[in-house]
């Protein structure tokens, strides 16, 4: 149940910057969850869903979310490739990542010359793309 | 926009106070004070966590010979428990792996750390820090606001050189500062004393230099029964009760 951890941060960072833009209430959240963290999107909606009927701001909001593909990049032969092509990642590997996506470079290597120093581009955990809100009425 | 920064403060809202162990310089022995300093506060009846935030290489779990450890899920992540102490590290993840980790990397990995791992009602929180004055330090203190210090040292002007670097950044940003402990004290010297009376820095006390403290490692229960416990116990008072301890300041 780490999803509801991550949910928790989420519905804490809108309410903190919502609170900054002076929104009455919010229409839309756009969350992207990185491929790599491989997050249990049920789960995860359902806890967001629970946490922000506590908040009235939230009484309309639309959540919208989108897994992201996961791109890596070695740094040291500039290959990229994707979580697909990664080879060896079995279940106890997959819920280290999970918990902790950094651990990628623990158990994950360039699939073309081997080496564990890549960045991860894209597609790695947690993020809110954007929010849509309204200040007494008037959309923003 | 990363999430997770928002919600590290109510993480740790239970936890009365945190103290990370560091002293920028590798080797002098900041897991072995702060993982006895975790083992004495525990012993005196303090509720205790211990966060290993030496990410590239943790071995508080190898001090204190925590084994088999695994971290409970339930709406994020619990600390387990070793001998009292709520126990956090990148290891009951990684296991013996390697952690190879840029800068960027480091961060990333603190911040989920500190967003998922739910610290209930503590009275202590001791951070083990890595060396350096770079990633983790600045994330520890941007995160962590109450953040406190304990600076580790060794008899050597080499070593303190650099704590002298730490302190003065820690101070330009206000971070608190508890004091300097001197560790692998061997024999009659007061250099470290008198440096951090010269440099208004409260100076807890020495751990003397146990040559069989090697033997006991990965066992605390032979730990307690070393010369460090029983230094590393008498400077654990002060932070317990506002009493420095100067029994072996020379």
């Amino acid at each position: 149940m780490h999803e509801w951890a991550l949910a928790e941060a989420v519905v804490e960072s809108v309410l903190e910057a919502i609170k900054k833009e002076g929104f009455t209430s919010v229409k839309e959240v756009d969350i992207s969850l990185g491929e790599l963290q491989d997050i249990e999107l049920e789960i995860f909606e359902f806890a967001l869903k629970k946490l922000m009927k506590k908040e009235d701001i939230f009484r309309h909001t639309k959540i919208n979310l989108r897994v992201e593909k996961t791109l890596f990049r070695c740094r040291a032969c500039g290959n990229e490739w994707g979580l697909r092509e990664t080879k060896d990642i079995d279940k106890d590997i997959r819920e280290a990542i999970h918990f902790l996506p950094e651990l990628s470079h623990s158990f994950i290597r360039c699939p073309k010359c081997g080496s564990p120093d890549f960045e991860v581009v894209k597609g790695r955990g947690v993020s809110i793309d954007s929010i849509r809100g309204e200040i007494d009425g008037s959309e923003d | 926009m990363d999430p997770r920064t928002s919600v590290i403060g109510k993480r740790l809202e239970k936890v009365k106070r945190i103290i990370a162990v560091s002293g920028g310089k590798g080797g002098v022995g900041k897991s072995v004070i702060s993982s006895l300093l975790a083992l004495a506060l525990s012993e005196s009846g303090k509720k205790v966590g211990l966060l290993d935030l030496d990410l590239s290489s943790p071995s508080d779990h190898i001090i204190l010979g925590v084994k088999n450890l695994y971290p409970e899920e339930e709406y994020g992540i619990i600390p387990p428990e070793f001998q009292g102490i709520r126990f956090m590290s990148i290891t009951l993840f990684a296991k013996d792996e390697p952690t190879p980790l840029r800068g960027g990397d480091v961060s990333n990995a603190i911040r989920e750390l500190l967003c998922i791992t739910r610290w209930e009602d503590l009275d202590f929180l001791i951070i083990d820090m890595p060396p350096g004055i770079g990633d983790e330090l600045f994330e520890a203190i941007e995160l962590l606001k109450r953040c406190e210090f304990i600076l580790v040292t060794i008899p050597s002007r080499v070593a303190f050189e650099t704590v002298k670097k730490l302190a003065l950044i820690l101070r330009e940003i206000k971070s608190p500062i508890i004091g300097v402990i001197e560790n692998m004290k061997r024999g009659e010297n007061d250099f470290i004393p008198k440096e951090c009376e010269r440099l208004n820095l409260d100076y807890l006390g020495s751990v003397r230099f146990d040559e069989k403290l090697e033997d006991s490692i990965g066992d605390s229960e032979k730990i307690k029964e070393s010369k460090v416990f029983e230094d590393i116990l008498r400077i654990s008072r002060f932070l317990m009760e506002g009493q420095r301890d100067l029994s072996r300041c020379t």
